[in-house]
């Protein structure tokens, strides 16, 4: 039982951090970057993203038995499709604001190559819990690439986070954060922070482990 | 929505280009930009998937709306492009076998290309006509190319020098990118 509670956690984990899309296989970057305006924008992608990516893995999944090898892509990409549409007009309903902040990019989930990605390397092998635990963990994982885009963008380029003003009125807002280039260089700082962060580690075992043998 | 066929263009090329300035079609930006002679062909072909895409799309939608079924839009689109993007693929692999393995996975990839899509959708929100709808995407398509072979072109320079190693890979393309982006927002406000 706590075996399968561990594996079930390992498989949640995978999309989270080992597997982060946004920083790790640098997947699905038209969205992580053209919504990530503010922190707002950025989490209400992410849980959009997270449910279309959880309901069309465990579609899949439940299907993968019937769905012929030749036209499988083109099934999944109508079964996301289908989702896509579903959160379109929910967002449209619940909130036209911010129905107007993303824009196109709501519609544009269905080219996500996390959500692709994930029907056909992950759920259209694995059985629905499986499969669904593993989208979940990658739709978190994406969220948390997104908000800390967002938050990043959000403070320096407009010296707020969630609308609040954090350093009063004499802050400068430092404006091409929140434009086109701001994105690119933001995303790509953090590639460089995890790379210099993963070097860090590496240096650091191996000096463990130097004076192990030492010893 | 009276737009010039020339505003169209311009703003779709330049001041509103497609990869830099609005984030569509990132991925193969960065990943099929290493040399120049898979960018200028890569840029050609989803030229030409974004020219019918745009066409059977303009077509589509009247049908659509004839039979008010606005709500199947996005589904009906996202077929028209992976149909479109297979018969490139098709005559690619007949005519020139080389390009076709040149581009590998990028070319069905092309099918979850943002821009394609991007290109639909856009014309459809702006209630383009015709002639405006083809006038856009073949200047998102030739926006692409542009934002392609510049970045290829800067990469195969980058090689010849001396970079940090923790910055090589997707940090440095981004990195640059975001120099272009930079460049690109002195063309805003060209289209009018």
């Amino acid at each position: 039982m706590s075996q399968a509670a561990t594996t079930t956690w390992e498989e949640f984990m995978e999309g989270v951090w080992r597997q982060n899309p946004v920083f790790v296989m640098v997947l699905g970057l038209c969205p992580t970057l053209a919504v990530t305006v503010s922190a707002v924008n950025a989490l209400s992608m992410g849980l959009a993203t997270t449910f279309v990516l959880t309901c069309s893995c465990l579609l899949v999944s439940l299907l993968r038995k019937l769905i012929p090898k030749e036209v499988r892509i083109a099934t999944y990409i109508v079964i996301i499709a289908t989702f896509v549409t579903v959160v379109d007009y929910l967002i449209q309903a619940i909130s036209l604001a911010l129905y107007d902040a993303l824009g196109a990019f709501i519609q544009l989930i269905v080219v996500n190559c996390i959500i692709l990605g994930r029907a056909e390397a992950h759920a259209s092998k694995h059985p629905p819990l499986t499969a669904v635990v593993n989208a979940l963990g990658m739709g978190v994982g994406f969220s948390i690439g997104l908000f800390a885009l967002g938050s990043v963008r959000e403070i320096l380029g407009a010296g707020k986070l969630f609308g609040f003003s954090l350093f009063g009125e004499h802050f400068q807002p430092w404006v091409v954060m929140v434009l086109p280039p701001g994105g690119f260089f933001v995303l790509g700082l953090w590639l460089l922070l995890f790379a210099a962060w993963g070097r860090w580690r590496q240096r650091r075992q191996g000096a463990a482990k130097g004076v192990t043998q030492h010893a | 929505m009276h737009e010039s066929a020339a505003q169209i263009f311009i703003n779709a090329f330049l001041a509103n280009n497609f990869v830099l300035a609005m984030f569509l079609g990132l991925c193969p930006f960065i990943g099929v930009s290493g040399k120049l002679e898979t960018a200028l062909p890569m840029g050609a072909a989803t030229t030409f998937v974004m020219l019918v895409a745009s066409l059977c799309a303009f077509g589509l939608n009247l049908l659509l709306a004839y039979f008010n079924l606005e709500f199947l839009r996005l589904i009906a689109y996202i077929v028209i492009i992976a149909s479109a993007v297979q018969l490139v693929e098709m005559v690619l692999k007949k005519y020139s076998p080389a390009l076709f393995r040149a581009l590998g996975i990028y070319l069905p990839l092309i099918t979850t290309n943002c821009a394609v899509l991007g290109v639909a959708l856009f014309q459809t929100a702006r209630e383009y006509d015709f002639v405006q709808s083809v006038t856009f995407a073949v200047g998102a398509g030739a926006g692409f190319t542009l934002a392609l072979t510049l970045m290829a072109s800067v990469r195969e320079r980058l090689r010849l020098s001396d970079v940090p190693s923790v910055a090589q890979g997707t940090a440095l393309s981004l990195m640059l990118a975001g120099i272009l982006s930079l460049a690109f927002m002195g063309f805003a406000g060209l289209g009018g």
